[in-house]
């Protein structure tokens, strides 16, 4: 059941923005109609058919065969299966590089620290820069009240059962935020280090978090994340001391499966490294096509 | 278990063509699947059996064809099969190479009835 309105779309994906809590959306992908149509050519194996040609809705023109119903049909389709979220993507793409906006995937395992690390980045950036951050995450609207807290505008993804952010999800979400000119668009996927991985939601940057709490041989057990990956962010840097965790290690690791990986070490409740992390976020705005 | 999605996306497709090409039944699909696309295929089995009951894809013929994932080295230019992301090339040691393939995620073909 929804938290907020209390209709049984638990199952749904629930989009809500904070400080509006009344007007939040719930949709469910599976029932869209599919966005795209692809070419495809297809043979009878039995049957009588006809041939014709006829204008799609984006302006191409196909072939079309129109089949007795009785037949079998064979479609020769070589359709990419997330050919829906990659056409939102580029479409969200297209969006956001119009806008110069700055569109930062950010994803790790849960526990990682994203939610902390976006709070010492908005308080930081905030007040020199336009920022807007998506919140995804299976269940509740804890981690948007956080950032609320910091008077960034933010929308809540609840993905329901859905263990990722899509392009879809990203859409919407930013329709409700309407974000300015030249900002920073900061998207927390669900805490996640495999699924994730999978969908392009358009965004400029994709950054991996990974904390010293965790394994220093994450990259190579979840090798797809960080091969998507542009940045690497360690954080947590102010428990080196007490944990086993050897940075130079993880580098290697990360570096073997994704050569062009470029790194940030910083302790987001410290504030130690947050200054080249910063600067790195005022060079992508100020280089924003 | 993204995964699942994988499969609910394939449904779609499915549904897509059925209502196109107005057959009552998908009796056989065809998907391609590179060992590197990051499917785990016991998990995609898993979601297949899971969401297909009552759908137009249940009982249909499922083939996949799996795509050896392979890499060409940067430094040396050495073609080799791919077994993991941190795999280094065999002839010169390198991590830095580009995938010739194994990402594929396509549904190739469906026999429609």
């Amino acid at each position: 059941m929804c938290s907020t309105c209390g209709c049984g779309h638990a199952d749904m994906i629930t989009i809500t923005k904070i400080g509006d809590e009344e007007n939040h959306e719930h949709f469910s992908l599976h029932a869209e109609e599919a966005v795209s149509h692809a070419h495809h050519h297809h043979h009878h194996e039995s049957g009588q058919a006809h041939t014709h040609r006829h204008v799609h809705e984006d302006g191409t023109v196909a072939h079309h065969h129109h089949e007795v119903p009785t037949s079998r049909i064979v479609v020769d389709l070589e359709m990419d299966i997330l050919h829906k979220n990659d056409l939102m993507a580029s479409r969200n793409r297209g969006y956001f590089e119009a806008l110069q906006i700055v569109a930062l995937n950010l994803v790790s395992s849960p526990g990682s620290g994203k939610t902390s690390l976006l709070e010492t980045t908005l308080t930081a950036l905030s007040s020199e820069v336009n920022c807007h951050v998506i919140e995804g995450d299976q269940q509740s609207s804890n981690d948007a009240q956080r950032i609320a807290e910091t008077q960034v505008p933010v929308v809540q993804i609840n993905t329901g059962k859905a263990c990722h952010l899509d392009a879809q999800m990203v859409q919407k979400a930013y329709k409700q935020l309407s974000p300015e000119n030249r900002s920073i668009l900061f998207i927390e996927n669900v805490g996640n280090l495999v699924c994730p991985a999978m969908f392009d939601l358009g965004e400029s940057a994709r950054v991996v978090i990974i904390s010293v709490t965790e394994g220093d041989d994450k990259p190579i057990k979840y090798p797809d994340m960080f091969h998507s990956a542009d940045i690497c962010v360690i954080n947590k840097i102010d428990l080196l001391p007490y944990v086993q965790f050897d940075v130079d290690k993880v580098k290697e690791y990360a570096l073997r499966v994704n050569p062009n990986l470029e790194f940030f070490e910083l302790s987001a409740t410290t504030g130690e490294g947050m200054e080249s992390w910063y600067k790195w976020l005022h060079d992508r705005l100020r280089d924003a096509p | 278990m993204h995964e699942l999605s994988i499969v609910l996306n394939i449904l779609e497709i499915a549904e897509h063509q059925l209502k196109e090409h107005a057959g009552n039944k998908v009796d056989a699909i065809e998907l391609e699947i590179g060992t590197m696309a990051g499917i785990e295929m016991d998990a995609f089995h898993f979601a297949w059996d899971a969401a297909l009951p009552g759908s137009v894809l249940e009982r249909c013929k499922l083939t996949i064809h799996s795509v050896d994932a392979k890499a060409l080295c940067s430094e040396c230019g050495y073609m080799y099969r791919m077994l993991e992301h941190y795999m280094a090339c065999p002839a010169c040691g390198s991590f830095r190479n580009s995938m010739i393939q194994g990402k594929e995620l396509k549904v190739n073909s469906l026999e429609i009835i």
